[in-house]
């Protein structure tokens, strides 16, 4: 498997990082070097071998159904690079 | 598949083939993985934890009440329940979703196959297949009206907890979609596992729509999103279908795309922001653990479930003489089914119905009251059904005994006692109510006897008339005709 | 009296806290100094003086009233990935420019519980990712080991600025995070020590994600004994984490000098890489001899799927990292470059806001998780995950702990590896696996090289064992002896 220019632009697309359309060669290449590098995991066999879900043997913890947060607008408003009031804002979204 | 179901095109019939994504909210307090508070219409951004808005660092951590909830909601679906489920990464960029993914369960939920019954008008019923129903996170809100320049984003939604439920495209007209839909309300309620509260957005439903030549292979669907009432389900599934239909009969091929139903214009269209062909890098979210569970837990849940609508339909058919048509109406509302089983608890069944179906109904709509805050309680109800039974008021002079009651808030029997509104049954004090009526219309009497049997009604209403509505109309019945024949 | 801060370790410094023979706010008044003087090395992003004093008189004020807590008056520093409140809080970031949490990690905060003095931010690779610092928006941290000639080399990463402030002599421990080794191949190239617990024993609540599955905090300390008790105040249960494990945190103190004897200690041999660096070799030999001597027994394993880890973790962790990262979007927080719509605008954020590297990585973790590729890629890699921690369950059948080189490398020249980025992968190689496998493992230094610089040895323990982990640890410190120190060049 082998990343052209036009699969790293997708990629970055769907990453949601601009790239600079003379810099798609080298990070194709760049890419590649890696993907042929983790490439020799086909070699090994994993059949009937279940993929790790999770590092420790537990269960997943379940809290209780009580507020316990929330009721601070500027605890998760302050640091927005641009605000209304106690809103955020964004560029306008058509939908 | 009934004919009827049928569109008819220029180029001969289509079938509707109809699925439904709804997504109910959890009725919990806190968020699915956070400690924010749920409640509805909250100051923007009030109810947003440091998890909700997706803060460097921040971890979920899960709600077991609604993961109780989605297992009380596949036991009410008879779906089967997984003991073990994975959460999943939904992975996209969108303003109202802080994580840059949502938490939702792929390829193991929480809940697999299940079954809803629709109640359809004829009595019958019709079953539509449950595919799954999985546990994910809402996404916030964006607000597109505010500024001319900017979306508002508000994360009060954000992380409250979702049952999606998906149906099989089963369904074959906007009827049984809508059905669908208020069944599924109806069965959550039961359970009180979600609100459903349309309005506010408790339940919403994303609607698939494809049509086909009768028979034929499966067309391409759309993918309505987001419609948040009975109505406008029908009324987008009405348009799409015919949409779709123009599309391919001037020979043109449908996009698998996600439209919006515009609930002004009735119409719906293409959603510019999901043009985009996506990609969701779906992957088991390594902050949380795969869900599981022992089945003696569920099985103590299923143990606590109520009497669902279907088994309470069941017994009112059985038990209690109701038509299929009847007992789904009252059992529609958990609430009514409980009114009317008050009501008819020692009457007559089907005569307890028929007032709660009609007369109660009717003016409860009209009060534009709950049921709870409703003059008539379920006890002077029955306290009206009781004066009819025994005869001391007639049918049709107790729809105006109840008219009273809701007027005056006072019970039956003390209304028929202050207006004298007992029903005469004294053949000789009716007898003498008919003499004077054949006496005035002398004319009349001899039309009838020579022939004119019409005339009969006219006499059963002057002699009702007279009595002041308070004669028994079985008296009136067999003295008139007795008197008429001379 | 003066205090000279290089010249203690932080046991040291409680000792001389309790006889009063300074206070914490002189100590940590040197230390501001030391930090300040220190510069040269690029090791913090954010001095924070005026907190440390304020917290150190609290301290002062808590032993008079003989309440002083476990590190009650120690000056730390915290790696510039766990969250502090209102202080600036980057992960070597642009994309981070501004960003005051109104929280403060769980980690952090048990250290503040325990009376710990923070003197600032320590630099580290952009969102721990890299082995060499070079990666940080704030520029390189440069090791205080330089090469023979001067030349300026890097402190091993991404933990570069812990292990440079705890080398250097300013900092009597920092905080570190390793999610493949940048806890402990930083330790081994700065000449310091550094654990990273079982994954599951310090929360992960409020440390900027790099990969969920990996990531883990640990001490970074110039002796086992301070890493002993800095983890004591860093671990415990956290019910805000989902993977935090509920056990209680033994003493992990208490034992420190119970010594080796009759341990079993695995060798595996899988670790006996192609071309790897002789003076590596003889080092672990040598870790092999002093256990020997201090009465352990030595065991040849097999962990047969070694070599397969590091191509594992470069699928699983920028996989993890892909997803981790997409919340950086120029909403909520940090940097906002403009765009025409809300598209360009994430794009133009995050083109801008994240390095090179970080892009690179969430590339490579975007395609492997893509439609079609999921399978060969990710489940594939999570399985072979299965295989590496089955490898180590069965090794630890029969041994008690394992020894490793840390790194297969010294510290090398600032810019040396960047051509080519598996070249700088494979600084991890050791270090990996473990993480992999969510084990313990720490890094001791052992010895220098011939060029002078130092190199350290990687112990493995079982599952929650760190305290057997630790008391290992310190039978190796005792018999390699290692007293060097850097030159403080940057002084000068």
């Amino acid at each position: 498997m082998s990343l052209d220019r036009a699969a790293v632009a997708k990629i970055a697309k769907l990453a949601r990082l601009k790239t600079d359309p003379d810099r798609l060669e080298a990070m194709a290449s760049e890419l590649n070097r890696i993907l042929s590098f983790v490439e020799e995991l086909q070699a090994v066999n994993t059949d009937n071998v279940a993929p790790m879900t999770s590092v420790q043997p537990m269960k997943l913890r379940q809290r209780e159904d009580v507020v316990t947060d929330g009721g601070n607008p500027e605890a998760v408003l302050k640091n927005a690079p641009q605000r209304q009031g106690d809103f955020y804002t964004v560029p306008k979204v058509v939908e | 598949m009934a004919e009827k179901d049928y569109i008819q095109g220029a180029t001969g019939a289509w079938e509707i083939v109809i699925g439904m994504e709804v997504h109910a909210q959890v009725s919990s307090k806190s968020k699915l993985f956070s400690g924010a508070d749920t409640t509805f219409g909250a100051e923007p951004n009030h109810q947003v934890s440091l998890v909700d808005a997706a803060m460097p660092g921040m971890l979920p951590v899960i709600n077991a009440y609604c993961v109780e909830q989605a297992v009380r909601t596949g036991l009410g679906l008879k779906a089967q329940i997984n003991l073990h489920s994975v959460f999943d990464r939904k992975n996209y960029f969108y303003a109202d979703l802080p994580q840059g993914y949502q938490i939702s369960q792929y390829l193991q939920p929480i809940v697999g196959k299940g079954v809803l019954l629709l109640d359809m008008p004829d009595g019958s019923t019709r079953e539509i297949g449950i595919t799954r129903l999985h546990l994910e996170q809402d996404a916030g809100k964006s607000l597109h009206d505010q500024s001319p320049r900017e979306s508002f984003i508000d994360l009060n939604r954000s992380g409250v907890a979702l049952m999606e439920i998906v149906s099989e495209p089963d369904m074959r007209n906007s009827e049984e979609a809508g059905l669908y839909l208020k069944k599924l309300r109806t069965i959550v309620r039961y359970l009180g596992t979600c609100d459903g509260n349309m309005d506010e957005g408790s339940m919403r439903a994303d609607v698939n729509v494809s049509v086909r030549k009768p028979g034929g292979p499966l067309g391409t669907r759309c993918e309505i999103k987001n419609v948040n009432s009975v109505r406008f389900v029908q009324q987008a599934i009405e348009y799409e279908a015919r949409r779709q239909i123009e599309v391919l009969e001037d020979g043109g091929k449908i996009d698998q795309e996600t439209r919006l139903f515009d609930t002004g214009k009735g119409v719906t269209r293409s959603m510019r922001s999901k043009e985009e062909a996506h990609d969701y890098r779906y992957f088991p979210d390594p902050d949380l653990m795969p869900l599981e569970f022992e089945q003696s837990w569920v099985d103590g849940i299923k143990a606590t479930l109520p009497e669902l609508p279907d088994e309470k339909k069941a017994r009112f058919i059985e038990k209690l003489g109701l038509s299929p048509y009847d007992a789904s109406v009252l059992v529609a509302e958990k609430e009514s089914a409980d009114f009317y089983e008050k009501v008819a608890k020692g009457r007559d069944g089907k005569l307890a119905a028929n007032w709660v179906i009609g007369d109660y109904f009717g003016l409860l709509n009209k009060s534009g009251q709950s049921m709870e805050d409703f003059v008539i309680t379920a006890e002077k109800l029955g306290g009206l059904i009781d004066l009819i039974a025994d005869n001391t008021i007639s049918t049709r002079l107790a729809k105006d005994v109840f008219a009273l009651m809701v007027e005056t808030g006072k019970d039956a029997a003390t209304i028929v006692e202050e207006k004298g509104m007992r029903q005469v049954t004294d053949t000789g004090a009716i007898e003498k109510v008919i003499d004077e009526v054949m006496a005035a219309n002398p004319d009349k009497v001899a039309e009838y006897r020579s022939g004119k049997d019409k005339l009969f009604g006219f006499f059963v209403g002057q002699t009702m008339k007279a009595s002041g509505g308070k004669a028994n109309p079985n008296a009136v019945n067999e003295l008139l005709k007795k008197k008429l024949a001379g | 009296m003066t205090v000279n801060p290089d010249s203690l370790t932080i046991a040291s410094a409680l000792d001389g806290l309790a006889k009063k023979d300074f206070t914490a706010v002189e100590l940590t008044e040197a230390c501001i100094k030391a930090m300040q003087a220190a510069r040269p090395l690029n090791a913090v992003i954010t001095e924070t003086p005026d907190k440390a004093l304020e917290m150190a008189k609290a301290a002062d004020a808590r032993r008079s009233k003989g309440e002083a807590g476990l590190l009650d008056g120690i000056p730390l520093a915290i790696k510039d990935l766990f969250a502090t409140e209102g202080v600036l809080t980057t992960a070597a970031s642009h994309i981070l420019d501004g960003f005051k949490p109104a929280y403060e990690s769980t980690a952090t905060a048990n250290l503040w519980k325990a009376g710990a003095v923070m003197l600032g931010k320590l630099n580290l690779d952009e969102f721990a990712m890299g082995s060499s610092n070079e990666t940080s928006y704030y520029g390189p941290v440069v090791n205080p080991w330089r090469a023979k000639d001067g030349t300026k080399l890097v402190p091993g990463g991404s933990s570069g600025g812990s292990a440079a402030a705890v080398s250097a002599g300013f900092a009597l421990g920092a905080t570190g995070t390793d999610t493949g080794g940048s806890i402990r191949q930083p330790a081994s190239l700065c000449g310091i020590t550094g654990i990273k617990p079982t994954y599951g024993r310090v929360s992960r609540w409020g440390i900027v994600a790099f990969a969920s599955s990996l990531d883990q905090a640990g001490p970074m300390t110039r002796t086992v004994r301070d890493s002993a008790l800095m983890l004591q105040a860093m671990a415990g249960f956290d019910p805000k984490d989902s993977t935090s494990v509920d056990r209680p945190v033994p003493d992990y103190v208490a034992n420190l000098e119970g010594g080796v004897k009759g341990m079993r200690i695995g060798i595996p041999r899988e670790y006996r890489m192609d071309g790897m660096d002789a003076e590596i070799t003889t080092l672990w030999e040598q870790g092999k001899q002093w256990l020997k001597e201090a009465g352990a027994e030595i065991v040849d394993i097999n962990l047969p799927h070694t070599h397969y880890a590091l191509a594992t973790y470069y699928i699983v962790a920028p996989a993890e990292a892909s997803s981790n990262l997409a919340r950086y979007d120029g909403v909520r927080f940090g940097l906002r470059v403009p765009g025409k719509d809300l598209t360009e605008m994430y794009e133009n954020t995050r083109g801008e806001g994240f390095g090179r590297e970080v892009q690179r990585r969430i590339m490579i973790g975007t395609y492997v998780l893509s439609a079609g590729y999921y399978d060969a890629y990710y489940t594939k890699a999570q399985k072979v995950r299965t295989l590496i921690r089955k490898d180590f369950e069965q090794a630890f059948q029969r041994v008690d702990a394992i020894l490793t080189p840390t790194a297969p490398n010294a510290a090398f020249p600032i810019g040396m590896k960047n051509d080519d980025p598996v070249t700088m992968y494979l600084n991890d190689v050791f270090t990996v696996p473990t993480s992999l496998a969510g084990l313990p493992g720490m890094s001791v230094p052992a010895g220098l090289n011939s060029e002078g610089l130092p190199l350290g040895l990687q112990l493995i323990g079982k599952p929650f064992e760190e305290a057997q982990l630790l008391r290992l640890g310190r039978s190796l410190e005792k018999v390699a002896n290692y007293t060097a120190k850097p030159f403080h060049w940057w002084e000068s």
